[in-house]
């Protein structure tokens, strides 16, 4: 294996990680800023992890390296996904250039449904469908 | 003259500054939880880097350890956010 190849990897990584940062510094509102935030990193953590299981060839060190591989890969989606549902539900502000909510369409449409069918269906002390998070 | 390995670290090193920005800066409390949590992923890499740069293999343990409590921090503040009176 040649000496320059771990450091090509490294390389790769870190300047992913420097995009993932600059992403979340510059980003317009909170889902764009965790999209950058969360993927770039990701992946540029993988390539780092790569560099340096080449470099320290041993079966511990590429053991641990793919063990926070993998941590990292199954835990940040979920990570992001628990905060962006957090964000959303407390009404924090969408980007003024937002182009589609549809969650809010969703819900819109089934607060029409619920009209539209009358009050005749609902039980007494039922809430409101809308409410429904 | 540098060698890679450390050119890595000052970019990574940059990078986490760049997070910290965004902590401070962040108009809200969810920003500021995504901006702590990207600085909890960039210092695992630079811990990895470092790592294979100064032949300290205990440094993968410690990156090990924060990624752990950087997820588990992460869902809670998410919990705290949604739950708590604005």
């Amino acid at each position: 294996m040649p000496a320059w190849l771990p450091g090509i990897f490294w390389m790769a990584g870190s300047t992913l990680c420097l995009l993932a940062a600059v992403g979340v510094l510059r980003m317009p509102d909170i889902f764009t800023r965790m999209q950058a935030g969360s993927k770039a990193s990701t992946f540029g953590l993988a390539f780092l992890l790569i560099g340096t299981a080449l470099d320290i060839a041993e079966g511990a060190t590429v053991a641990r390296a793919l063990l926070i591989a993998a941590f990292i890969m199954l835990t940040t989606p979920v990570a992001a996904h628990a905060v962006a549902r957090a964000a959303y539900l407390t009404d924090v502000p969408l980007w003024s250039g937002t182009v589609i909510d549809e969650r809010r369409l969703d819900q819109e449409r089934l607060a029409a449904s619920v009209e539209a069918d009358g009050a005749a269906d609902a039980e007494p002390g039922e809430p409101p469908l809308g409410d429904v998070r | 003259m540098p060698g890679v390995a450390e050119v890595a670290m000052f970019v990574m090193s940059v990078a986490i500054a760049l997070a910290g920005v965004r902590m401070l800066l962040g108009p809200t409390l969810p920003d500021r939880v995504v901006a702590v949590d990207l600085l909890g992923t960039l210092t695992v890499g630079l811990l990895v880097v470092a790592a294979a740069d100064a032949g300290q293999r205990a440094f993968l343990d410690a990156a090990i350890i924060i990624a752990l409590i950087g997820f588990v921090s992460n869902i809670a503040y998410a919990r705290f956010i949604e739950r708590r009176k604005p």
